[in-house]
């Protein structure tokens, strides 16, 4: 057996991390491409979301490259999501692709589910053994996610343009050698170390956006065509709403992003009292705590035909006239240009920058 | 005379301006860009400086539209600014307390919400032509009616006919419909300019206040039956500047004589990158299954830029503007 699993982010190191703990034989699926993503438009359903579109695109190349079976995610919910890796399996099937699939259902809704999956891949390791590897493997994740986090909120005073970056990726390749606590806990601190180290202008005048919606659309570079370095590298404090271990486990203090789901929900209570799938609700909640904060925009990523993101796209234009806030939404699919992405986000600098100076602010919008 | 130059070059017209130190148009031209920019922008200069007094001195250049990038490097712009800020400037420089901007182009149609001076919200289309210029120009062709007559057939009608506007293909074959059943020509272009002010309207103006004084810029505002299906919607009279068609370039004048404030000089090249032969060449990179397709412009031999990669390891670009924001 050989198994593989679709890219979102990092997750292959998460992944990588468990399974080698687990001693699953695994590879790692060459990293998305416009190849993967014209691989995964032929083969999916064409109304289906495009990260159902881009893991298919995986799976298949992850096949190509010799894997045999393939771990997936399950889910319950209104959001799709949930039937993701049935879709994938079958439309596999269709095109006459050999394989085997194996579907994590959430531990929390389908313990004994969850429990057979990993027995499915790892049948000599006790139940005790697969939570230990877990766990371990879940504090490294978080690390991961702290060093993004980080990255987010000091790239914008970077001096050097593309150090900040740099120093990131040195902590991940730290951090990915890093086995057992100790040394998990010694590469975390030296990673963020890396990143600390990092030559900032601390006067440099910043906008503060908040980036919020689906979660794969925020995790994943290769869709959001790199949004966040590009915000970052245009003076732009980001802070995102979600991060992969919070999202995959998440638990009442929510350790990355610092405030539990609950709390979020609540906050989005005045414009949407119920859960209404994937992040929809989470993402009205986590804009009304950006406002709180005083932040100065909120950008909001969706998939074309997402249903939670769209009823959170519908309550934006009421929230941002009442709040005073600026949103700017982008419905993501495979049509979608980047130059017409980067000339709604350069404007809405503007827009930002201009009424942060109506409101005093010292920034021109033309800097001589 | 000294002056500011303001180009825009988008997909179907390239405007250029050129700002008195009063912020009067001097000179201004408006012409196609044939999907050739660089000689769009070329010839476009050349026409500018007929109009213009051999001394002319130009004192800072801007730069917008879809080619922006491009343009700032073919002429040396001193900033480089999206087009939809671009024309929210212009807008309150005609109409200093505009609170909505509709601007319609030949491939792309925006909506810019302004309140006290600042812009608060916009929209731009996305991937639909329906509403824009190039697809009433592709009718006004197919009936024959230069498009230049196209407004006052609108003006004439007194029923309009009703037409699909959600997609132009859908209001084609509407059109072709109503004509085979006998409705007259000045009833349903006036329709079609209904369908397409409904379509702007829905797609782009979701649920925002589109409060007076309301500016209407674009090569399309040159469409009194536009400007007409407009006011019947929303109730409100319509002001069209004066330079309607150009106010893109207008903008990115007006802002490089901002970018110009603290005494910098200008990088622009001079009239003569009209006589310049300018080279742009392009290849696939191999590097990884992404197969950007890498666009080079050089002049000379040497490289000006060079763009189109995701991952960044082909970019090139003179720091045409030292602004950020």
């Amino acid at each position: 057996m050989r198994a593989s699993f679709p890219h979102m982010g990092n997750i292959h190191l998460l992944m990588s991390d468990l399974l080698e703990r687990l001693e699953v034989e695994y590879i790692v699926a060459p990293p998305t491409t416009t190849k993967t993503l014209e691989i995964g438009v032929r083969h999916a359903p064409e109304f289906a979301c495009l990260p159902l579109k881009i893991t298919v695109g995986n799976f298949i190349e992850a096949l190509d490259t010799g894997a045999d079976t393939l771990l997936m995610a399950g889910g319950t919910g209104p959001c799709r999501f949930g039937y993701y890796a049935e879709t994938q399996k079958r439309v596999m099937e269709q095109i006459g692709l050999d394989f085997s699939m194996v579907t994590f259902e959430s531990p929390a809704a389908h313990p004994a589910m969850f429990v057979k999956a990993f027995k499915t891949i790892a049948p000599d390791k006790s139940v005790l053994q697969v939570w230990r590897a877990l766990k371990t493997s879940f504090a490294k994740g978080r690390c991961f996610d702290l060093l993004e986090k980080r990255l987010l909120q000091l790239r914008a005073y970077e001096v050097a343009p593309g150090s900040t970056t740099a120093a990131y990726e040195a902590g991940l390749e730290l951090m990915s050698k890093a086995k057992s606590r100790e040394q998990i806990d010694a590469a975390y601190a030296e990673a963020l170390a890396l990143l600390d180290e990092v030559p900032l202008d601390r006067e440099r005048e910043v906008l503060k956006i908040g980036i919020v919606g689906e979660f794969y659309m925020l995790l994943e570079p290769f869709v959001n065509f790199g949004v966040e370095r590009w915000l970052n590298e245009h003076d732009v404090y980001l802070e995102r709403s979600v991060y992969l271990t919070d999202w995959i486990g998440p638990s009442r203090r929510n350790p990355v992003l610092g405030v539990s789901d609950a709390d979020v929900g609540r906050l989005a209570h005045g414009y949407l009292s119920h859960h209404v799938g994937g992040e929809g609700q989470a993402t009205i909640g986590h804009t009304m705590k950006y406002i709180e904060e005083g932040f100065d925009g909120i950008v909001h990523l969706l998939p074309f035909t997402c249903m939670p993101e769209t009823i959170a796209k519908t309550i934006f234009p009421r929230l941002a006239r009442d709040m005073d806030i600026p949103v700017l939404s982008f419905v993501i699919d495979e049509q979608t240009g980047k130059a017409g992405v980067i000339t709604r986000l350069e404007a809405f600098l503007d827009l930002l920058w201009s009424r942060r100076r109506a409101k005093g602010g010292v920034r021109e919008l033309v800097a001589s | 005379m000294r002056g500011y130059l303001g180009i825009d070059v988008g997909s179907v017209s390239t405007n250029l301006v050129m700002l008195t130190e009063d912020d009067e148009v001097a000179a201004s031209v408006y012409r196609r860009t044939r999907g050739q920019p660089i000689v769009a922008v070329q010839d476009g200069l050349q026409e500018l400086a007929t109009q213009l007094p051999e001394d002319v001195e130009v004192a800072g250049a801007g730069t917008t539209g879809s080619a922006r990038s491009l343009s700032g490097v073919i002429v040396g712009a001193d900033i480089v600014k999206n087009e939809i800020t671009a024309h929210a400037i212009a807008a309150k420089h005609v109409v200093p307390d505009v609170r909505t901007v509709l601007e319609i182009g030949g491939q792309d149609s925006k909506v810019i919400l302004l309140r006290d001076g600042v812009v608060i919200d916009f929209a731009m289309n996305t991937v639909c032509a329906a509403g824009t210029g190039s697809f009433l120009d592709h009718q006004s062709a197919r009936l024959g009616i230069p498009i230049e007559e196209f407004g006052g057939y609108a003006l004439k009608s007194e029923a309009a006919t009703q037409i699909a506007g959600r997609c132009s293909v859908f209001a084609e074959s509407d059109m072709v419909h109503k004509q085979q059943i006998g409705h007259r020509l000045e009833d349903i272009i006036y329709g079609l300019c209904k369908a397409l002010v409904r379509n702007y309207l829905n797609n782009l103006a979701k649920g925002s206040e589109l409060a007076a004084p309301l500016v209407f810029q674009g090569g399309v505002a040159a469409n009194a039956g536009m400007k007409r299906a407009f006011e019947e919607a929303l109730g409100e009279a319509i002001v069209i500047p004066e330079h309607f068609n150009v106010m893109g370039a207008i903008g990115a004048a007006l802002l490089a004589k901002a970018s110009m404030a603290g005494g910098r000089r200008t990088s622009f090249k001079g009239f003569c990158v009209s006589d310049l032969v300018y080279d742009t060449s392009n290849f696939t990179c191999k590097g990884c299954a992404n197969t950007c397709e890498i666009v080079k412009i050089s002049i000379e031999g040497e490289v000006l830029a060079r763009w189109g990669s995701r991952c960044g390891k082909w970019e090139v670009e003179e720091r045409v503007s030292a602004a950020k924001a």
